[in-house]
């Protein structure tokens, strides 16, 4: 998997963090971790808790495996990397549940399956065991922000197109019809789709020419 | 009566709630694989298999750390006992059968601890399914998977002869092709009694 992963090495610190808001973006340019962005992404609060549980147990992974990256054996190096990251989802998981039960119910299945995610293991082997800690956390933040945005952007167009709502207060004037397949499972490959082209789009404009990978 | 509750349990977990088009899982060996037929029926194959031994096992954990009242190491656990018996299995089929290996040996590395696998694990748990259910559940989620998995794959097949946009192109008709699968899934609501 990590093999595919390789990319132009940025070189300044700003340019590491920015590189997976936008040019790396791992939602709409690499393709990673979509099963949790469309399975939860139905409303906007349901997908940023998603988002920021998913960009912490990434940050706090990748800090652990970059100061443990000259520990760890490379033979049983995917294993202890799983093993780091399903901690900490463990870990998030009872956080959430304590502070907001109602969207943790919500969610469901859907947290401890952040272990799951590509996106995660996918960083901690193409960067956080080869970097030190202060460079793969950047990477991470970077990494993490890029995901939070795209699920945050998914998950209110999806309610407020299929509820009229925000955050759960209706902002839609009264006489607008939902559009309830956007709440469906179809609407989530829909609205997905039209993000990806959406990006392609604007990476094509002139300016972000010599940015595409 | 239990015959039809199983039974029920099946079309459930293979058309009404679709792993793929229904919960999102799998998503990525869904994009990935699903270029070509053969390959699309082969990692169908290998995930059903894949999600047997998992059902299994996570059945077997959970007994256990039920009695040892540590219910919280359950994920960490699934994770890496699945992982393991999947690594043991290969090297099983390997030595006894390189026909069944030739066919699913490629694809087993990347999906042992693939998201549509760890929920088979995590559903049938919190829903405490029994041991003869865990085993139809696993089974008609990877009846379902390999049914979504084939589908997507001769729709792409088809696909290559027709003009796509060139932004388009990948991902983005793939997603769509998904949406329109996802809908027309939409239409078993209800044929397997409620869940």
């Amino acid at each position: 998997m990590a093999e595919g992963l390789q990319e132009v090495v940025p070189t300044t610190g700003a340019e590491q963090f920015q590189a997976g808001l936008w040019r790396q973006n791992p939602i709409l340019v690499q393709a990673l971790g979509m099963c949790p962005v469309l399975a939860v992404s139905n409303t906007a609060v349901n997908a940023l808790t998603m988002g920021l549980a998913t960009a912490s147990v990434l940050l706090a992974s990748a800090l652990v495996i970059s100061s443990l990256r000259r520990i760890i054996p490379a033979q049983v190096r995917l294993a202890s990397f799983v093993l780091v990251i399903a901690t900490f989802v463990t870990v998030t998981d009872m956080l959430i549940e304590a502070i907001a039960i109602d969207v943790h119910r919500a969610l469901g299945a859907f947290i401890p399956l952040i272990v799951a995610n590509c996106l995660i293991l996918g960083r901690m082997e193409a960067h956080a065991s080869r970097r030190p800690p202060g460079a793969a956390a950047l990477d991470a933040l970077g990494m993490g922000g890029g995901f939070v945005l795209c699920l945050l952007t998914l998950g209110s167009l999806r309610e407020l197109l299929g509820n009229g709502s925000l955050f759960g207060i209706t902002v839609m004037p009264q006489g607008f019809e939902p559009w309830v397949v956007m709440l469906l499972p179809g609407g989530g490959f829909f609205a997905l789709a039209g993000l990806v082209l959406a990006a392609r789009w604007l990476s094509r404009t002139p300016a972000r020419q010599g940015a595409r990978p | 009566m239990i015959d039809a509750e199983l039974w029920s349990l099946f079309v459930n977990a293979a058309l009404v709630n679709n792993f793929v088009l229904a919960y999102f899982l799998g998503i990525c060996p869904y994009l990935g694989v699903s270029g070509r037929l053969d390959s699309a029926s082969r990692m169908g194959a290998a995930v059903t298999f894949v999600m047997l031994i998992a059902s299994l096992c996570a059945y077997g954990i959970h007994q256990v750390l039920t009695i040892m009242d540590a219910r919280y190491l359950e994920l960490i656990a699934f994770i890496v006992v699945i992982a393991s018996t999947v690594q043991l299995v290969e090297m099983f089929i390997r030595k006894t059968s390189p026909a069944l290996f030739q066919a699913l040996g490629l694809y087993l590395p990347l999906i042992t601890t693939n998201c549509a696998i760890l929920a088979v694990a995590l559903f049938q748990t919190q829903r405490s399914y029994g041991f003869v259910e865990s085993v139809v559940f696993a089974l008609g989620a990877g009846a379902g998977f390999t049914l979504a998995m084939v589908l997507m794959a001769g729709i792409r097949e088809k696909l290559r002869l027709g003009a796509v946009p060139d932004m388009a192109q990948g991902t983005a008709i793939t997603l769509v092709l998904a949406g329109i699968l996802s809908l027309a899934f939409m239409g078993f609501a209800g044929i397997g009694g409620e869940t």
